[in-house]
């Protein structure tokens, strides 16, 4: 057989369903590669943009020479102090909610069903806003209980929406209701805020990388590199469990304990990137209808998403910093890019609900 | 491809929640033959077939196949035995019939082992049985209802088991398309030796292509085997609560089953068993 698929690869055989079959594969995937290695380009770029750029505009080889450690007058504090940690965070922030999104949404097998639309980042927003603004608590502490309380809001929805056979539909609209009653549970803390802590909270609100600095990158990195891993494995499951439970099950995936790894982690991302950055408006809901637009149907969706999402918060707060006369949180920028989407999708699934 | 693997259950109870809806069924299912199960609206033939698939677990008693409980068969293992096509299967927007024909694979594949040459053949061959060949590079969105269902069953074939459960393949279809699928299943068991088990809601079609029939009534299995055997005047009123008269079908031989209802009924062939209720169902 190896042989056979060589004489097609060069194209000495006649036209049989094997060629047909491993050429249009080839083909997909070659389409695939290339679109992650622009992915991953544009990301960099990004990111040396966000290096480079600012009060005083740095060359390539002073930025790199303060990654390296050498200590460069001026550049040693604004790059390496200011810029690096904000960067380094915003790639994080944007690489955790971009896989928890299409995580979320695959499973569900719904595109509105991303934890920042069903108000998973609301519970974590609840919590870190608590734990910030009226405990006091610091960094750590507010990401383990914002954590806690994604999981919570997670499970929650899920005890919810249990049963039935279109699970999926009413998941998310008991999603967004839960997300509803938690963003005045915010709403509520913030008015018992004092005038101080106001700033900063709606600032942090917003989604917003101002800040940023080394001692809070630190938790979301950690969360990414464990489980970012975890989700990848899993992903060749997660496209079979995109064809439901029946056909996951009949396929040899354990559904359940696949499901319930794969809801953590994205949870946990989405979690621990909300208690960090605020929630950056739709970045979890956009990435992965995005980069299934570049990288076409088919294949895995996560490294995609991961770096569609990072691409997405780099270049926002890239135009929130330097294109208007004002500078606007990312989230802003995000926000104005998601909302279309968002009700795009919601008048396509109210016209199919009456249709059918 | 031709091993020949036994199926059966073991004093099988299944249902949701609290509620029992198939009832202690001793079944099994004939090796290398086309084996379907018919029944009325919610008389458990849907569950029965997804208790066998493991989709849902027994409340008591054991599927078994080869002597061994499925429930302490990995599940990967398994399913390189046995197969499973449920009535509606969803797929991802936008995916291309060779990719999610190529899922079919899943069960043969490691985590971190590439494609290899054998999943391009399996696929190129479900393909082509399936009579979709032409269209692989098509997105699944674009397809009508028909060809929609040979690729589900084509992914179903590129998991290359032994045994395929379908769970009403033809629903959804028109005449046409029913038998084509029909066919086309005949052709893969006689062709590899598959042993295929499915719900069929249209008994006529169910009798004509059945080499065996479960017949199941309110959960339990009331009647067994080769439909001239099987399906009778008797077995109709049991199973559909429905009079008719049970003539040998003039195209294939097999017998056809004629519904009397309350209305359009020659007064020469008139009601004979007036006990029975009028006609419910379908």
């Amino acid at each position: 057989m190896t042989a056979t698929i060589r004489d097609f690869a060069r194209g000495t055989a006649t036209t049989t369903p094997i060629e047909q079959v491993y050429v249009g594969r080839r083909r997909r995937r070659r389409r695939r590669v290339i679109a992650i290695a622009a992915l991953g380009t544009a990301t960099a770029l990004l990111a040396a943009a966000m290096l480079m750029l600012g009060g005083t505009i740095y060359s390539p080889s002073e930025v790199l020479r303060v990654i390296a450690g050498q200590n460069v007058p001026g550049a040693s504090f604004t790059v390496g102090v200011l810029r690096l940690p904000r960067t380094v965070t915003g790639l994080l922030a944007g690489v955790a909610f971009g896989v928890a999104g299409t995580t979320f949404q695959r499973m569900l097998r719904n595109p509105l069903a991303s934890p920042d639309v069903i108000g998973i980042s609301s519970g974590a927003s609840a919590a870190a806003i608590l734990s910030l603004v009226v405990l006091g608590w610091d960094q750590t502490p507010t990401m383990l209980f914002a954590l806690m309380a994604g999981i919570l809001t997670a499970g929650a929805i899920y005890l919810a929406a249990r049963g039935g056979e279109s699970a999926g539909g009413r998941l998310v609209l008991i999603g967004i209701g839960i997300g509803a009653m938690l963003e005045s549970v915010v709403s509520y803390l913030l008015l018992r805020a004092n005038q101080w802590d106001l700033l900063t909270a709606a600032r942090w609100l917003s989604g917003s990388l101002n800040g940023a600095s080394w001692d809070q990158a630190g938790p979301l990195g950690v969360a990414v590199v464990v489980l970012l891993p975890v989700v990848i494995a899993l992903s060749r499951d997660l496209s079979v469990l995109e064809l439901g439970d029946a056909s996951a099950t009949a396929l040899g995936v354990r559904v359940g304990r696949v499901r319930l790894t794969l809801v953590l982690s994205a949870v946990a991302l989405a979690c621990f990137a909300t208690a960090t950055t605020g929630p950056i408006a739709f970045v979890a809901f956009l990435a992965g209808p995005i980069a299934t637009r570049i990288t076409g149907a088919g294949g895995s969706p996560v490294l995609p998403a991961a770096l569609t999402g990072g691409c997405l918060v780099l270049a926002a707060d890239l135009l929130g910093q330097y294109a208007f006369d004002t500078r606007f949180p990312v989230g802003v920028i995000t926000g104005i890019l998601g909302a279309p989407y968002l009700l795009y999708l919601l008048i396509r699934t109210s016209r199919r609900g009456g249709s059918s | 491809m031709t091993a020949q693997h036994v199926l059966c259950s073991d004093a099988l109870s299944a249902g949701y929640g609290g509620t029992r809806i198939i009832d202690s069924v001793d079944l099994e299912v004939p090796a290398g033959r086309i084996s379907v199960i018919v029944g009325a609206n919610a008389s458990g033939k849907s569950t029965l077939v997804k208790t066998l698939a493991r989709l849902i677990a027994p409340q008591s008693g054991s599927v078994i196949l080869d002597g061994v409980r499925i429930d302490r068969i990995p599940t990967k293992e398994l399913a390189r035995t046995l197969g499973l096509l449920p009535q509606q299967p969803v797929a991802p927007e936008g995916i291309v019939v060779a990719d999610l024909v190529g899922r079919g694979r899943h069960p043969h594949q490691r985590m971190f082992r590439s494609w290899t040459a054998a999943d391009d053949a399996a696929v190129a061959e479900a393909l082509a049985a399936t009579g979709v060949a032409d269209l692989a590079d098509r997105a699944l969105d674009e397809l009508s209802g028909g060809q929609r269902q040979r690729v589900w069953i084509a992914m179903a074939l590129a998991q290359q088991t032994d045994v395929l459960l379908l769970d009403e393949p033809t629903t959804f279809l028109d005449l046409a398309h029913q038998l084509e699928v029909l066919d086309l299943l005949t052709d893969l068991n006689r062709r590899r030796g598959t042993t295929i088990v499915m719900v069929l809601h249209d008994i006529n079609l169910a009798a004509r292509y059945a080499d065996h029939l479960f017949a199941v009534r309110a959960g339990r299995l009331v009647a067994q085997g080769n439909p001239h055997d099987v399906v009778t005047r008797e077995l109709i009123a049991e199973v559909f609560q429905l009079d008719a008269m049970v003539v040998p079908d003039p195209v294939s031989g097999a017998p056809l089953v004629l519904p009397r209802g309350r209305h359009h009924v020659r007064p020469a062939v008139g009601r004979k068993g007036g006990s029975l209720e009028p006609a419910t169902g379908s």
